[in-house]
């Protein structure tokens, strides 16, 4: 168990350092920070004498030692559109951008197990046929799009919810919903083939021919054994939820992380960019290093490899 | 799932038990006429696109940059007030929707197109060496996918195109920046499967034959491994094309794509946004254009995968 952690906390530790080389790269060596301080027009001589001011002309290498010392106890400069610790505006955003992603989860998670179930249950019924060509039409569907399609009818003609903002239950409903059915196709079929396969077991047999009602069955018997491999790909499915949080954000105008990263984005505002990016990276390596934690607890078999 | 419930069990035991039935073949047979259908549909529907974007300059009523402003904001035909002259009625600046929409058709096929080339390209080439020599080239490119899997391919697009911008426009459609990019955010997935399938490959019998014969290793790689590669490579292709076509449309909404006058779906969505409160057509139009090529794209993914790969069919 021990190696295993080990492991597990190197690759953690390499996927976080590896990021910082792409954010820093991508800002230092691809672009020139200093077009995001100076107006377009300015005169190369002023560029440059800006550019030793801000200590851009040093070697690459050591600006990046400058960048990881910092980055390291969290400190990635101030915003240059704020004048404030780019990483305490990241972490103001945060708990939006977190309510956001569990209540997408949530969504898809109350979607997708008892649909999976039934559709495995009962295999090519009505309802499986029905579930399946939702969930392909689902995975198709541009999340933006969804978006603004709920906003048209849940806000513009039934006039039910806010089209966008933040701060009253209400508001988390619609980027709720809009995440969630994003994610819950995937989720669906995974639950459905997970019970297909637990459901032509022997114990479950064991379990019929015992007496047990169907209803314990499933619930007890087949659910439980399904639920390990589903919680794993859901928790490293993490990013991709991150990811439909990014875009429902900008769609909602939830005020989260990825509102404020577009918002740098568009500002050239370097230091907020790699703060949110490194934040964003380092929750979702954190998420799925518990997940990694928490399948080897339950499923011994996976320490030993 | 790996192992089809086997009939011959199930017919044993007591038949009365939901869930134990054996599936009738008819229903299974019913679902594999719809999957084949429904890709032969798809698969006409993407010709028939790709055929509309090729001659749009010979399809689409209107040009797509010009419009007349007392023409602004015209209803489609069925709404009040609408014709036929705009079949589905003009954007803010008077320029007619449908030509936008076969014009728009081309950025999308081409980023989707050429994006999906980049990071084949590039995820092939690493994910076959890492796969075929191993030890540290192994250990640095698998350590690279990792970290790059580790951010949602989104983030790292934005970022990307964020810094860079949208960068050359080709023949007016084609952001070379937007390709570059895709790719670059992307090329993991490719390096990840066609590593794990190398890996299973030059262990089996015809690599070793092939070896014994004095082969050269580059030769071994591309006459006898990358061509046994090809149906996983075209069944993540399919949805790959899919997923950029979804994401080229999102760069563009948020302004970050190809820039205008260039008609976008994305881009099209993004100018409906302030209009959608009384004008329901202009966001729902293009939305549904991304939409159906998507779909369209993975059910005929869905019934390529079936044919390469049979074992599928279980699913």
């Amino acid at each position: 168990m021990t190696a295993y952690l080990a492991r597990q906390v190197i690759q953690l530790a390499v996927a976080v350092w590896g990021i910082s080389i792409i954010v820093f790269v991508v800002n230092f060596v691809i672009g020139d920070p200093i077009n995001a301080l100076v107006p377009p027009e300015t005169p190369e001589e002023t560029r440059q004498l800006l550019r030793r001011q801000y200590g851009f002309d040093r070697p690459i290498l050591v600006q990046y030692l400058d960048f990881a010392r910092g980055a390291v106890v969290g400190n990635f400069g101030e915003s240059y559109l704020f004048k404030k610790p780019a990483l305490d505006l990241v972490l103001e955003r945060l708990p939006a951008t977190l309510q956001l992603t569990a209540a997408g989860m949530g969504v898809a998670i109350l979607i997708a197990i008892p649909v999976g179930i039934l559709s495995a249950y009962w295999r090519y019924s009505l309802i499986d046929n029905i579930a399946t060509v939702v969930a392909v039409a689902g995975q198709a569907m541009p999340i933006y799009w969804l978006g603004l399609m709920l906003i048209l009818l849940f806000s513009v003609h039934l006039r039910w919810l806010p089209a966008s903002g933040y701060g009253t239950p209400q508001h988390l409903i619609l980027p709720g919903f809009c995440l969630g059915v994003f994610t819950a196709p995937v989720a669906m079929r995974l639950v459905r083939s997970g019970m297909l396969d637990v459901l032509s077991q022997d114990y479950i047999r064991t379990a019929r021919a015992k007496g047990l009602t169907e209803w314990a069955v499933v619930m007890g018997h087949a659910l439980r054994n399904t639920m390990i491999p589903v919680v794993t790909v859901l928790g490293l499915q993490f990013g991709q939820l991150m990811g439909g949080a990014v875009i429902t954000e900008t769609v909602f105008a939830w005020p989260g992380v990825a509102l404020l990263l577009i918002n740098a984005i568009y500002r050239s505002d370097i230091p907020v960019m790699q703060a949110a990016v490194i934040t964003l990276a380092l929750i979702i390596a954190g998420v799925n290093f518990l997940v990694d934690l928490v399948v080897a607890v339950l499923d011994p078999r996976i320490r030993l490899r | 799932m790996t192992h089809p419930p086997s009939d011959g069990v199930s017919a044993a035991r007591a038949p009365a038990i939901p869930g134990r039935r054996p599936v009738p073949g008819w229903r299974k047979g019913l679902r594999r006429l719809w999957q084949l259908r429904t890709a032969t549909l798809s698969g006409v529907f993407l010709v028939g696109l790709v055929f509309v974007a090729v001659f749009a300059d010979f399809i689409a009523p209107y040009s797509p940059y010009e419009g007349e402003l007392v023409n602004r904001l015209r209803p489609p035909v069925w709404e009040q007030g609408g014709s036929w002259e705009h079949p589905l009625g003009t954007d803010q600046v008077g320029r007619d929707n449908l030509s936008r929409l076969i014009f728009g058709a081309r950025v999308s096929l081409a980023a989707g197109f050429l994006a999906t080339v980049v990071a084949a390209a590039i995820g092939v080439a690493l994910g076959l060496t890492a796969g075929y020599v191993g030890r540290l080239v192994d250990t640095v490119v698998s350590t690279v996918i990792n970290i790059q899997l580790t951010v949602p391919f989104i983030l790292l697009a934005l970022l990307f195109i964020g810094v860079m911008g949208p960068g050359l426009v080709i023949a007016n459609y084609i952001a070379v920046n937007v390709i570059i990019v895709l790719g670059i955010a992307s090329w993991p997935i490719y390096a990840r499967v066609i590593r794990a399938e190398v890996f299973r490959l030059r262990e089996l019998d015809f690599v070793t034959a092939a070896r014994c014969l004095g082969f050269s290793d580059p030769r071994i790689l591309l006459r006898h491994i990358l061509p046994n590669t090809i149906n996983p490579i075209i069944v993540l292709s399919t949805v790959q094309v899919a997923r950029f076509i979804i994401t080229e449309a999102f760069l563009s909404f948020l302004g970050l794509g190809t820039p205008p006058p260039t008609p976008t779906w994305g881009s099209m969505l993004a100018d409906a946004r302030q209009f959608m409160f009384d004008k329901w057509w202009l966001p729902t139009f293009p939305g549904l254009a991304i939409f159906m090529t998507t779909l369209a794209i993975n059910l005929f993914g869905d019934g390529l995968r079936d044919w390469l790969d049979p074992y599928s069919r279980n699913l």
